[in-house]
């Protein structure tokens, strides 16, 4: 049970963790519209690499949270991490065997409607957020995506290596 | 065939996704629909607060270590003209209250004589803006007290210089809070000079509102002080807000097209005040009658 603590639970709560701080870390108003969404990226690694351990009740719960601390509509978040992880989760296994490029190009699909439905959800509700840089988390979230899959690899192959 | 498909699946399957999905999606609608309805879950929006506090604070603590470290690295001599310039600044407001004391007495004098309901001295509290962002496209900043301390929603936020904006979600420890610069913020104002009523309504840009409804002929020019006129009930009367701009008058339209610019430094203040406004103050345990009752009894 400890060990499988070690390898399944613990980083993924520290990345998420971590994903939480960035996502609510001050940033001036110029690049703040630049910023990608870390959990959106976190969630689809994690549902990709453990889709039994982190899935979609998971995202939910990631999903209010982020609601919360963004003061967004309670539930706008929940359901587009849900939709996406559901998405994620379902093509797991094909996911896992592409080529790092069109993996990119997969969360580039993903993260493109991620911001979809939160604007969708924004626009049924009337909350005003029109903007061309509305889009910019998709792209720098593509870009990102390449180093942190990288990144969270290695996270994931020394915690499992060293439990 | 069928089996073959089902052989290669099941390892991989992962058991009632499809319904849990659903299941969630339809719970997140259901929850938008009361939270953007009615503000139903204002308990449970509270109880998730308390869980994201330590992070917010995490996230703050950077920022907290360097102020504090600028302030204790700080060099003598800095400190020492920083003083100076402080016991100045000080002498000086000491003398400008003097004479405000003196007004403020004459005022409720006057007001006494003509049977005006008294203006009091609202209560203030110094809050702490905290370093974290929301959302790019709202002018929202969080702040260090919430309901714990005392704060309602829709209570009025000023810095030194002027009205910052109001509180929109308090929670048990922090409070959001808009400013008056977000595109959905309208506040109602006067102007100084002659107490021509408008309001001033966010555009999105941090140093710029806008006054929509002021028509071609209104007496307002460049320089005007617009201060809130406490008509719309949740900001005290007399906080000065913005000052004019720009002015255009454009003879075809009906509206003169005028600009103000936010008295108060809006993203450069770290340290704000909330105020509890007479009125409430009054609902709650009756101070506000306290404050003008002496200078009456000096008149009589």
């Amino acid at each position: 049970m400890s060990r499988e603590l070690a390898s399944r639970r613990l980083p993924v709560i520290g990345t998420l963790f971590v994903g939480l701080m960035l996502s609510i870390m001050p940033l001036p108003d110029s690049i703040a519209v630049f910023r990608p969404d870390w959990l959106a990226l976190l969630a689809i690694f994690w549902a990709m690499q453990l889709p039994r351990t982190w899935s979609v009740g998971t995202a939910w719960i990631v999903g209010i949270i982020l609601d919360v601390s963004y003061g967004t509509l309670l539930g706008q978040h929940a359901l587009a991490l849900c939709v996406i992880v559901f998405i994620t989760v379902r093509f797991h296994l094909l996911m896992r065997v592409f080529p790092l490029s069109q993996l990119t190009a997969t969360v580039f699909a993903l993260l493109a409607l991620y911001q979809f439905l939160l604007f969708w959800i924004n626009g049924v509700a009337s909350v005003s957020a029109a903007a061309a840089t509305y889009w910019a988390p998709v792209i720098t979230g593509t870009l990102i995506w390449p180093f942190l899959y990288m990144f969270l690899s290695g996270v994931r192959y020394r915690a499992r290596t060293a439990s | 065939m069928v089996d073959s498909r089902g052989n290669s699946r099941n390892p991989a399957r992962i058991p009632a996704l499809g319904i849990r999905t659903l299941a969630l999606v339809f719970i997140s609608i259901v929850l938008m629909y009361l939270d953007h309805r009615e503000n139903h879950l204002d308990a449970v929006r509270k109880g998730i607060g308390v869980a994201v506090y330590p992070i917010q604070l995490i996230v703050d603590a950077p920022l907290r270590f360097w102020a504090w470290l600028g302030k204790t690295t700080t060099s003598r001599s800095d400190l020492e003209r920083e003083l100076g310039r402080l016991n100045a600044e000080r002498l000086l407001t000491n003398v400008r209250l003097q004479r405000l004391t003196a007004l403020e007495a004459e005022n409720a004098r006057l007001r006494a004589l003509l049977d005006a309901r008294g203006k009091v001295r609202d209560d203030v509290r110094v809050a702490e803006i905290m370093a974290v962002d929301a959302n790019p496209y709202e002018h929202n900043l969080v702040i260090d007290i919430g309901s714990r301390d005392g704060v309602y929603d829709g209570q009025a936020i000023v810095d030194a210089d002027g009205v910052v904006g109001q509180v929109i979600k308090t929670g048990l420890m922090t409070s959001q809070a808009v400013l008056i610069s977000d595109t959905d913020h309208a506040l109602p104002v006067e102007v100084n000079r002659n107490g021509l009523r408008t309001i001033a309504v966010g555009t999105g840009e941090i140093d710029r509102l806008d006054l929509p409804f002021l028509p071609n002929n209104a007496d307002i020019r460049t320089g005007d002080l617009l201060v809130t006129s406490g008509l719309g009930g949740a900001f005290p009367a007399g906080y000065p807000v913005a000052v004019v701009d720009t002015v255009t008058r454009i003879p075809q339209e009906p509206f003169a097209d005028v600009n103000a610019k936010p008295s108060a430094a809006l993203d450069q203040v770290r340290e704000v005040m909330l105020i509890w406004s007479a009125s409430s103050i009054g609902d709650e345990d009756g101070n506000a009658t306290v404050e003008v009752d002496p200078v009456e009894m000096d008149d009589e």
